[in-house]
């Protein structure tokens, strides 16, 4: 690789595009399929359903405390295929590379997603790569798509959930979007709170087994979980109730909130799963979430009830209640 | 002082207050939550919820993004389409509507407008860029003004001039005296804005009680803060008495912060102010001395925006005098949602039109 | 308009600014509007200052003193908390 950077002439088809995917791209995910360089991968599924997810990922600053966007967008396309409960095979990469990006760069964010891949047991097997001039295109944007089988028998999806069922967090909110807002500019504040942006699949598998009768899980990333309930108590026609002093959060993440005047509730996260099963099911797949990697702070948040439908509340540690609305446009800092 | 923070949100405590309450509440009373950010923080909390069914909470006109006039907004945005200017603002003015546009959608087309959560950022980011003209939108009550005032301080010391200030800072208690005085409004008792009272202390508020014999008392924002303060009023009105009270101790001290109201006077003088949907209140706006007219940004440039329009059906006037409740607008929920706001209290991070529709199911 | 967060002063600087931590989290602020603001000391910051010193031992008594309110109708209770 002759250049420190990434030129137009990257992503024009000729060599020296095919030098920038061969030593750059190839050479870090070294997939066999990949490597073969066709304009398609040719792979065998196991037999049964498959999810098919895809998503893209353009998050500014592109590395932040605990991550970067390579790693989230390997991590939000593996969790979106477990939350069919489907174990994640394959995975696409689209890139769209602003022209004078510096290839070190270029090759940390590779080297993420080589790593998140490995961890999750999910393989790289075709990709593309476009450059775009200077000025467009803040750095690098990343489209991954995402294929698995689904488990046998199962069938899960978000107008599931029944009255009764109990609602499961595997862990802190607000992390990501805490840790990304914490770099930018003008607002800077000292904190330890690093992005949780992980590979849950292993989380969901642990939960399946445990608790068989799960309804559905839901990543609850951009709006936070408040999107995410809002969502599944819509779908399903139901309402969910959250109990505050359940839900778990670090000390800083509050602090920062705080300062900044912010919703933890309306806060992305990356690396945390919701999942809804019956209510007796709940024990066992806390243990479960418990158990696995990223699940340590896993806890009960809350339960699903009959009505209003689509309506989420919060119930405060008064015994008052109010509504966990679902986020609006951005949220900003405020001071009033 | 986390545990005390926690301590301010004891469920024991607020029941407690609770029932202190509701003995006192023996008639219907209405009292008045000024400041935008006690509407949140009772919304939040779901304090309405727990309140005895005699005490009424009104939100009043102390959210000073809600009262920011159409054409202070239509003013600032004007200022982002001169050439070299950089508009630095806190985050909460950028989704609120003037007459044609809002500062968010102005960023969205290519104007330079950047969020700050300081003014002294602003400063700062004036001394980074020499070649462009940092303005900073200066909006808020007497609890943000000292900050303002600090930032062009600053600014006068290390010699920048390329910063300069839009300033449309209102203060508070005349205002109240214009509520007190206004027909269509009728309210037993003020829940006065705890740091508003932090900068100022209860001193200036004690006009209400001599003169209008309505009774105030200066109240923080955490759950028993509110709660200690809707009881010290109720108990008031009980005892028919008409005091100025400060709830809020380790916020409040009899004397307010006299630093603070020194760099107020230092660098601002009292001057008409217009409050959106209210109208023009005499003496409540905050306007640089001629001493600092060097950053002063109205005088600075030499912008015409357009005639300023009111939105026709917008009743946010009304939601902050208190005479019309939020979902008693007819565009409320319908017309005016959170993805589509019409008025400034639904936009409004601590709008109270927005503090309903967010955490309550009235008007659904 | 009132966003007041209540945070210690770790560390005093140049200029009237220092280093203030929330439940964890650092950032600058300046004490110019609290003169009486050491390190150690709890202030309330809004927009990048602090605004007002919090006597620590003040506040905490004025949080029991919530505790030990009784009221009887007609009874002027100590209210002063």
């Amino acid at each position: 690789m002759r250049s420190d950077r990434v030129l137009l002439a990257h992503g024009s088809g000729g060599t020296m595009m095919r030098e920038l995917i061969e030593d750059v791209f190839v050479a870090r995910f070294n997939d066999e399929v990949l490597l073969r360089m066709d304009d398609a991968a040719a792979l065998t599924l196991p037999p049964g359903r498959i999810a098919f997810t895809t998503d893209t990922y353009v998050v500014t600053p592109r590395f932040f405390p605990g991550g970067d966007i390579g790693r989230l967008a390997v991590a939000g396309t593996v969790n979106d295929v477990a939350t069919s409960g489907a174990t994640p095979l394959y995975l696409s990469v689209g890139f769209v590379l602003e022209e004078g990006l510096m290839i070190e760069e270029l090759g940390r964010v590779l080297d993420s997603m080589a790593s998140v891949a490995k961890e999750a047991g999910v393989r790289i097997v075709t990709g593309d790569t476009k450059v775009v001039e200077r000025g467009h295109g803040d750095g690098v944007y990343i489209n991954t798509a995402g294929v698995g089988v689904i488990r046998e028998g199962l069938d899960l999806s978000s107008s599931h959930c029944r009255p009764g069922d109990a609602v499961l967090l595997s862990g802190t909110l607000g992390d990501h979007g805490i840790a990304v807002i914490s770099t930018r500019e003008g607002l800077t504040f000292g904190t330890d709170v690093v992005s949780d942006a992980a590979p849950l699949g292993g989380l969901v598998s642990a939960v399946l087994d445990a608790a068989p009768g799960a309804r559905c899980f839901r990543d609850p990333t951009r709006g936070g979980l408040a999107s995410c309930l809002n969502e599944l108590a819509s779908a399903s026609g139901v309402s969910i109730t959250v109990e505050e002093e359940s839900v778990p959060v670090r000390e800083q993440v509050r602090g920062a909130c705080e300062l900044l005047g912010y919703d933890v509730y309306q806060v992305a996260n990356e690396g945390k799963m919701v999942a809804v099963v019956p209510g007796d099911e709940a024990s066992a797949a806390l243990e479960a979430m418990r158990g696995s990697r990223y699940g340590g702070d896993a806890a009960i948040v809350g339960e699903v009830a009959e009505g209003p439908a689509g309506r989420v509340n919060v119930r405060t540690s008064f015994g008052a209640r109010r509504i966990m609305d679902m986020l609006v446009g951005e949220q900003l800092p405020r001071i009033c | 002082m986390t545990d005390l923070q926690a301590a301010w949100r004891d469920p024991e405590l607020a029941k407690h207050l609770v029932d202190l309450i509701t003995q006192a509440a023996d008639r219907p009373i209405k009292l008045m939550e000024v400041c935008g950010t006690h509407t949140v923080a009772i919304a939040r909390f779901g304090l309405r919820d727990l309140m005895p069914p005699n005490i009424a909470l009104l939100s009043g006109p102390g959210c000073p993004v809600c009262v920011t006039a159409n054409r202070d907004i239509d003013l600032a945005i004007e200022l982002t389409h001169v050439d070299g200017v950089v508009l630095a603002t806190f985050g909460d003015m950028m989704k609120v509507p003037g007459s044609y546009s809002s500062l968010q959608r102005e960023k969205a087309d290519g104007r330079d407008v950047r969020i700050v959560y300081s003014p002294l950022d602003a400063v700062q980011l004036a001394a980074d860029l020499p070649d462009r003209q940092v303005v900073f939108l200066g909006v808020g009550f007497e609890t943000t003004a000292p900050a303002i005032a600090m930032a062009i301080l600053t600014a006068a010391q290390r010699g920048l001039d390329n910063f300069s200030v839009l300033s449309v800072h209102k203060t508070v208690p005349l205002a109240l005296e214009a509520l007190v005085n206004d027909p269509e409004v009728a309210i037993d008792g003020f829940i006065l804005p705890g740091h508003v009272s932090t900068i100022i202390g209860p001193e200036p508020y004690r006009f209400l009680a001599e003169r209008y014999h309505v009774p105030g008392v200066a109240t923080g924002f955490e759950p028993v803060d509110v709660l200690q303060g809707v009881w010290m009023l109720a108990k008031q009105l009980h005892e028919g008495r008409a005091e100025i009270e400060v709830a809020y101790r380790r916020g409040v001290s009899a004397d307010g912060n006299p630093t603070a109201r020194a760099r107020i006077a230092e660098v601002f003088e009292p001057s008409d102010a217009e409050w959106r949907g209210i109208g023009v209140i005499p003496g409540t706006g905050l306007a640089i001395r001629p001493e600092f007219a060097a950053w002063d940004a109205a005088l600075r440039f030499d912008v015409t925006p357009p005639p300023p329009k009111e939105i026709p059906g917008c009743q946010c006037g009304e939601v902050l005098r208190g005479v019309t409740l939020p979902f008693e607008c007819k565009l409320f929920g319908r017309a005016c949602t959170p993805e589509h706001p019409i008025g400034p209290c639904m936009v409004s991070s601590e709008g109270s039109c927005a503090a309903y529709y967010r955490y309550t199911d009235y008007g659904r | 308009m009132c966003l007041a967060i209540p945070a210690r002063v770790v560390l005093m600087n140049e200029n009237q600014m220092a280093e203030v931590d929330i439940h964890g989290v650092t950032r600058t602020v300046s004490l110019s509007l609290t003169p009486d603001a050491e390190t150690g000391s709890w202030v309330l910051i809004h927009a990048g200052f602090a605004i007002q010193v919090v006597d620590e031992e003040f506040a905490k008594e004025s949080w029991e003193l919530i505790k030990q309110i009784e009221w009887v109708d007609g009874d002027p209770a100590e209210v002063s908390a």
